[in-house]
């Protein structure tokens, strides 16, 4: 029983942070697209299509954090002093895009109205610069000794981190881009295709950088991906993968098929990311040294939590899918100024 | 031990965290009052359909996306702190708060950031009973999300329902225990009346800044400070009670801490003196210059006229709270109290003379009183956290061992640049409030309750936020006045 239940939270702490991924990757996307839409009637637009959704989509943020301290709270006692400036860092940077929300609109004067769009995009473009480089340090291995972080204060800047840091950047834009691709029409819509095979040609080398990287970090990563026979099962990743780049590919240049078929591509590039992940780290918590076993709560704590996640978690999805439903369709451009 | 300008790790991690705690403090205290009385406000204009209150509710809704948007980006800081600077809190403790946080979460942050959409932008989408519901939804989370996060506070005041394990940590034992301690009740009325008594004097210090500058024939104006008043007439005392058994509560569980307060550096067996003023000095273990009334502090707490108190001098000096801190962040907190009682009964009077709209004096009192709110929930939180000093979890888990194993520099870079940080954004958002604050509420009388074509497509946010207009009936009415920062 303790084993199910410490496998059901690593699960559902992964699936929050996927939902976290899936849902501000998007916004956080748009914030790192405004540099190459510099018009205010089109920065608008991008903003308006978020603005109603954004707290919610930070929330699962919230929950992959305080889920880590609930579930594991080891791990969230290891992971977080060990990539402490990433941290820091990331927290500042959504404070500056949360608050760019708001204040874009109270600015009073053209050069406050600048500010903010900056605070906007040098946020969202930190805050996923940092997260990417957080799960690299995660990926690369941290030094534990005992019940605490025994590493340097500079393990987590290394060519690697940077590369999964930029991936991130760049996938997140994918993601920004092919939501512009479904709330707007017109030449917007056309640039936000041009910029979603720009960011998609650079999440695609990011993937394949990382992934030729991660096999040398571990040895235990180079035998479970690279050693005979089970390189016949893990391949599958990579070969879904190949497939999903083309046909995103394909979907962007003709031009064809529904507005929503490249985010759903896009995410499914991410979900296989996420997969590969799985399969490099099970079953650690922090490679190489705390498992998901070592670092899991007491049962009485996982238990107590547990009841409550399964019956609020589909509520939640619930009543977030209705706020999105709320507000979905086409942004009409002319509705927001005049 | 290494140090930052002569601070070490973990002074420098308690004032990262007193720091962020307070300043991320102001926007929920705000946003907790703010909430209901939007709620109130909006109900009120569906049953009456008296456009007065839509327009206070347009009026407060853009001062409350503010002020939420604030407490939710410096609130996602605090549930990271506990892991980057207080690691060994987060493992010993975790298991027993942190699904109480988790809890938080669950219930509370995701209603509030699932229905704010919805209440700021949806009122022509959803239509109004849908939109009520939501108003009232993102109300009951903020009030969910203050019941959670007192829990954990309370439990780490007054620590219950746990075992220890051979790691050290704490092993929650029975959760019923561990969710209500002994403090919880008192501690959540205190605090959510502290909300509404500090939402109270921002709109009635709004609203009395209104009719200074002449804005009397406003109804908006008027019905914001009238309501106001009446509730700082109610809640005022009721703080003034519910605060008084927290004290007694907080005698029964925490006498330590008390001693502090009353700064009660000696034991009193024949009755102890309420000090009113005075120098406290730990070092000396005496109070200077003291202006005392004798034997009151223990007929305060219902002892008797000679009924004994014990003082600092029963603990050892490594188990006593910083006395200075707290002697006078309590004596803020109650002297504010007692002023707003005073603003309270003031207001009952004039309104019983007939002259609520026609005494200035009230109104510069009231607006000098605004930010008095703030301040006391401020005072407040320093009293009580620093009063559990030295223990993080008050007599099982010493503040010390609870920091992360960080350098002391790398906690005091980051202070610098929260601080830095703070002033400037939130400094920012602060000067937004109080431009907004500042422009009397008006309603375009096109601007009809039920007008208007429905809206069927597409979203316009920041048209809730268009100076002087609000979301509702903007279809037809102030479209062609350019926001300033076109």
């Amino acid at each position: 029983m303790a084993i199910d239940l410490t496998l059901a939270w690593a699960l559902l702490l992964a699936f929050a942070v996927f939902t976290y991924v899936v849902l501000d990757g998007f916004d956080l996307g748009l914030g790192i697209l405004y540099p190459f839409f510099p018009k205010k009637q089109d920065r608008d637009l991008m903003m308006n299509s978020v603005a109603p959704v954004w707290d919610g989509n930070e929330t699962w943020l919230v929950l992959g954090g305080g889920g880590l301290f609930a579930a594991f709270p080891l791990a969230y006692a290891i992971i977080l002093p060990a990539t402490y400036p990433l941290i820091v860092a990331m927290l500042l940077a959504l404070i500056f895009r949360g608050v760019a929300f708001e204040f874009r609109w109270r600015a009073g004067r053209p050069f406050s109205a600048w500010v903010w769009d900056g605070a906007f995009i040098g946020g969202s473009t930190l805050a996923a610069l940092c997260q990417g480089m957080i799960l690299g340090t995660l990926l690369q291995g941290i030094e534990v000794e005992g019940r605490a972080y025994a590493g340097g204060w500079w393990d987590w800047l290394t060519p690697f981190t940077l590369l999964c840091g930029v991936s991130v950047v760049a996938g997140y834009a994918l993601l920004g881009a092919c939501w512009l691709n479904i709330k707007t029409e017109g030449g917007i819509q056309a640039r936000a295709r041009v910029a979603a095979r720009v960011a998609g040609l650079a999440t695609v080398a990011g993937i394949v950088g990382v992934s030729a990287a991660t096999p040398f970090l571990e040895t235990a990563y180079f035998e479970r991906w690279l050693a005979w026979p089970g390189i016949l099962e893990v391949a599958i990743v990579p070969v879904l993968v190949a497939a999903l780049t083309l046909w995103l590919a394909r979907a962007l240049t003709s031009g064809k098929g529904p507005d929503w078929l490249p985010m759903l591509l896009a995410l499914g590039l991410f979900l296989l990311c996420f997969a590969g992940l799985g399969v490099s780290m099970w079953p650690y918590v922090i490679p190489p040294a705390v498992t998901l076993q070592d670092a899991a709560a007491p049962e009485s704590s996982q238990m107590f939590m547990f009841v409550g996640a399964v019956v609020l978690v589909p509520i939640i999805l619930a009543y977030t899918a209705y706020a999105y439903w709320v507000f979905r369709g086409k942004l009409d451009p002319d509705e927001g100024y005049h | 031990m290494d140090s930052f300008l002569g601070l070490d790790a973990t002074i420098l991690a308690r004032i990262q965290f007193g720091f962020t705690v307070s300043f991320h403090f102001i926007f929920p205290a705000i946003s907790i009052g703010l909430a209901s009385y939007l709620a109130v406000l909006n109900a009120l204009y569906l049953w009456k359909r008296d456009a007065t209150y839509l327009r206070l509710f347009n009026f407060w809704v853009k001062i409350f996306a503010i002020s939420f948007a604030m407490g939710v980006v410096s609130g996602i800081v605090m549930s990271y702190q506990f892991g980057t600077n207080w690691s060994g809190f987060s493992d010993k403790a975790g298991p027993v708060v942190g699904p109480l946080m988790a809890y938080e979460v669950l219930t509370a942050f995701f209603l509030e950031a699932g229905f704010l959409g919805i209440m700021l932008f949806g009122r022509r989408k959803v239509g109004p009973g849908l939109h009520m519901l939501a108003t009232l939804m993102v109300a009951v989370g903020t009030a969910i999300s203050a019941t959670w996060i007192l829990s954990v506070n309370s439990w780490m005041q007054t620590p219950q329902g746990f075992g220890m394990n051979e790691a050290g940590q704490f092993i929650p034992e029975d959760w019923w225990a561990i969710v209500f301690t002994p403090s919880f009740p008192y501690r959540l009325a205190h605090t959510l009346t502290a909300a509404y008594l500090t939402t109270a004097f921002i709109v009635g210090g709004t609203g009395a800044w209104h009719l200074l500058r002449g804005h009397g024939h406003n109804p908006g104006v008027r019905t914001m400070f009238s309501m106001a008043m009446w509730m700082i007439v109610v809640t005022a005392p009721l703080q003034v009670m519910v605060g008084h058994e927290h004290g007694l509560n907080t005698l029964e569980h925490q006498p330590v801490k008390i001693a502090a307060m009353e700064g009660h550096f000696e034991s009193h067996p024949d009755g102890a003196p309420l000090i009113l003023l005075g120098l406290p000095d730990q070092a000396a273990g005496e109070m200077r210059y003291e202006i005392s009334i004798p034997h009151l502090s223990s007929v305060i707490f219902g002892l008797g006229w000679n009924g004994a108190m014990e003082g600092l001098d029963v603990v050892p000096d490594a188990e006593e709270p910083p006395v200075a801190v707290i002697f006078w962040s309590f004596r803020v907190m109650v002297g504010l109290g007692f002023l707003m009682v005073g603003a309270g009964l003031w207001g009952l009077w004039a309104r019983w003379r007939g002259a609520l709209y026609a005494t200035p004096m009230l109104w510069r009192a009231m607006v000098a009183m605004g930010p008095s709110g703030l301040v006391a929930v401020i005072a407040g939180w320093i009293t009580t956290e620093v009063g559990r000093q030295p223990y993080v979890v008050y007599g099982q888990l010493r503040t010390a061992d609870a920091v992360s194993p960080l350098g002391a520099s790398a906690v005091g870079w980051s202070l610098i640049a929260f601080v830095v940080i703070y002033f400037t954004v939130f400094g920012a958002g602060v000067v937004y409030l109080l431009r907004l604050m500042s422009k009397p509420p008006e309603l375009n009388e096109r601007e009809g309750p039920d007008e208007g074509p429905i809206r069927t497509a597409g979203l316009t946010p920041h048209q809730m936020v268009e100076d002087g207009q609000a979301g509702d009936g903007q279809a037809e009415t102030g479209r062609g006045a350019p926001r300033p920062a076109e």
